[in-house]
């Protein structure tokens, strides 16, 4: 099998004696919506934020197409093309969209010693990105982001990440307190991303969105992944909720197996 | 209706309010003492507002950042005091103590934004013990004493930087075209550069910018070194022209160049910022203090004049930005 585009092995953990991730294994593959899932305290949030670069690993390793890779910092990953949207705190709200989906890598024009932003080219990107994650209102690229929807919100995140060429977007709770039409806006854009080729890992605590949109579906249980190729087409919610608290019989054995206790 | 969208757009604008304001205090003043609009009146009003003006467009930037620096007014007298001392003293001439004025005041504000950046320390306590220490060492070389100034007659730095002439009855200093130069120059960088698109970045949402690549430290620490030799440029032009190095002057303005940045439509908390609305709230507040004068209202009236009017801008401002929030 081909090597997948993010691959993390054994990644363990510990925030002094609490042990958040235990030998966690996980892979993403190109062009591929993972949903991750998991109980509140599962380890879904610290896997994120290690392969995010917020949070350093205690101990594992991380490759990306089968190279090695050592994630410092959030901008360490965002170089190596991973993207991590959280609700409301990726883009600064005061500026426009155009301005957050450039900042930090605005276009000059010339002469370079002007230090001047070439506005008309980012407010014309910014158009053509809008449409291209799939929004239909006319927005026009000058309105700051303080006065858009949730829902606008996250394809602006997600319109920024695939123009830089992230080949990974990972989004956290995306859907969380949106409307049901915005719901399915924020779905369509994460499909959108895939097709044009770009890799998810969706975590939702709502796994009804989860259902609708992913590829493959991982579940996590007190710091391990106990399932990770969990097909959304062939499995029904309830089985992957029994699974998310650890009580199917074989996720029983599987605990037994480990010395530990199920709950 | 192009010309109806032309003036929604116009009113809301967060500079409207001020703009207006002014208007109406011109207007009333004027009314009530004809002499308020006279020549001699505009050039002395003109003359110590761009002084304050200078530290008032730095610091529109700084909180932009969302930062501010409340050791400007001590600097504005320290650094003054600091030129005539090695200057008297025999030391340097006139133009190299400007310079080492200069640099100290540099460095001032690289220790302000180093404690501020790096041992995340508020800004308004680090700024508040450098304006203790900055005024401190101002009273502490003098004696208390003012400095001896009567010399600089002559000095080609006089010159560039108070040198005054007339136009028509109009008496105009250098220290205004200094003034213009940095709001035409702060304006655009802050709406035009790229660097304006990062201190924006760097008061509203620190971690986005920070995740994006920003360095929201260097930012930072870039505008705390601007505001404290803006502070120090300011002091030395108001000495040049007064012919007066008190190691007293300046207390107090901090506050006031707050408030004018405030009253102009930038927010205290950071994220958005505006040059021309600081050139409105300096003018607001300068007019105030000059015309109350002349029409005649005790001087010692002045505060509550100034208060009031923070208090209204302060409404204002919150008013439109909660409608604007609506998007409406």
């Amino acid at each position: 099998m081909a090597e997948p585009l993010i691959r993390m092995q054994n990644i363990r953990k510990s925030y002094g004696r609490v042990q958040a991730l235990v030998d966690a294994n996980f892979h993403v593959n190109e062009r591929e919506i993972v949903g991750l899932l998991g109980d509140n305290g599962a380890g879904k949030s610290t896997l994120i934020k290690v392969l995010s670069g917020a949070v350093p690993l205690t101990s594992g390793d991380i490759f990306i197409r089968g190279k090695k890779v050592t994630l410092r910092s959030t901008s360490d990953a965002i170089a190596h093309g991973i993207e991590t949207i959280y609700q409301d705190s990726a883009l600064v709200t005061q500026l426009s969209i155009a301005r957050n989906l450039f900042l930090g890598r605005e276009p000059i024009k010339p002469p370079r010693f002007l230090n001047r932003m070439d506005q008309e080219a980012m407010n014309n990107v910014a158009r053509d990105l809008l449409k291209q994650v799939g929004i239909s209102k006319n927005i026009p690229p000058t309105t700051p982001i303080g006065s858009l929807s949730g829902g606008e919100r996250q394809a602006v995140a997600i319109a920024r990440a695939m123009h830089f060429d992230s080949d990974l977007i990972i989004l956290d709770e995306p859907t969380n307190n949106l409307g049901v039409a915005e719901t399915q806006g924020v779905l369509s854009f994460v499909r959108n991303a895939r097709d044009s080729g770009h890799s998810c890992i969706f975590i939702a605590h709502n796994i009804h969105h989860v259902f609708q949109v992913v590829d493959r579906i991982v579940v996590m249980r007190r710091g391990k992944v106990v399932a990770d190729d969990i097909d959304p087409k062939t499995t029904t919610v309830t089985e992957v909720e029994r699974i998310i608290t650890g009580m199917s019989d074989k996720d029983i054995r599987d605990a037994l197996a480990d010395g530990k206790p199920a709950h | 209706m192009e010309n109806h969208s032309l003036i929604q757009r116009l009113i809301a604008r967060p500079e409207f309010g001020p703009f207006v304001l002014l208007v109406v205090e011109i207007a009333v003043f004027w009314s009530i003492n004809p002499d308020f609009l006279s020549p001699q009146n505009i050039s002395n009003t003109l003359a110590f507002t761009v002084e304050l003006g200078l530290i008032a467009l730095a610091m529109t930037l700084l909180m932009t950042s969302g930062e501010f620096d409340l050791s400007v007014g001590s600097l504005f007298g320290f650094s003054p005091v600091l030129m005539w001392t090695l200057f008297n003293a025999g030391v340097t001439s006139l133009e190299m103590g400007f310079v080492v004025a200069l640099v100290v005041a540099a460095l001032i504000g690289l220790v302000n934004g180093w404690f501020v950046t790096q041992l995340k320390i508020p800004s308004f306590l680090v700024t508040l013990g450098m304006l203790l220490v900055v005024r401190g060492s101002a009273l502490f070389i003098t004696d208390g004493f003012p400095q001896r100034t009567w010399s600089a007659e002559g000095s080609w730095l006089a010159e560039a930087l108070v040198g005054d002439f007339f136009i028509g009855p109009f008496r105009i200093y250098m220290s205004l075209f200094w003034f213009i130069a940095a709001a035409i120059a702060l304006g655009y960088v802050l709406t035009q550069s790229r660097t304006g698109n990062w201190i924006q970045a760097a008061g509203g949402n620190p971690n986005a910018a920070r995740a994006r690549g920003v360095n929201v430290n260097r930012v930072k620490v870039g505008l705390f070194v601007l505001s404290s030799v803006m502070a120090s440029l300011a002091g030395v032009i108001s000495s040049l022209r007064t012919s007066a190095a008190n190691p007293n002057s300046g207390t107090g303005y901090e506050l006031e160049v707050i408030a004018m940045v405030v009253i102009g439509g930038t927010a205290l908390t950071g994220g958005r910022g505006t040059i021309i609305g600081t050139v409105l709230g300096i003018l607001i507040l300068r007019v105030m203090r000059n015309g109350i004068v002349l029409i005649g209202v005790p001087g010692l009236a002045y505060n509550i004049f100034i208060g009031a009017i923070i208090l209204g801008m302060m409404a204002l401002h919150s008013w439109l930005e909660r409608r604007h929030q609506a998007g409406t």
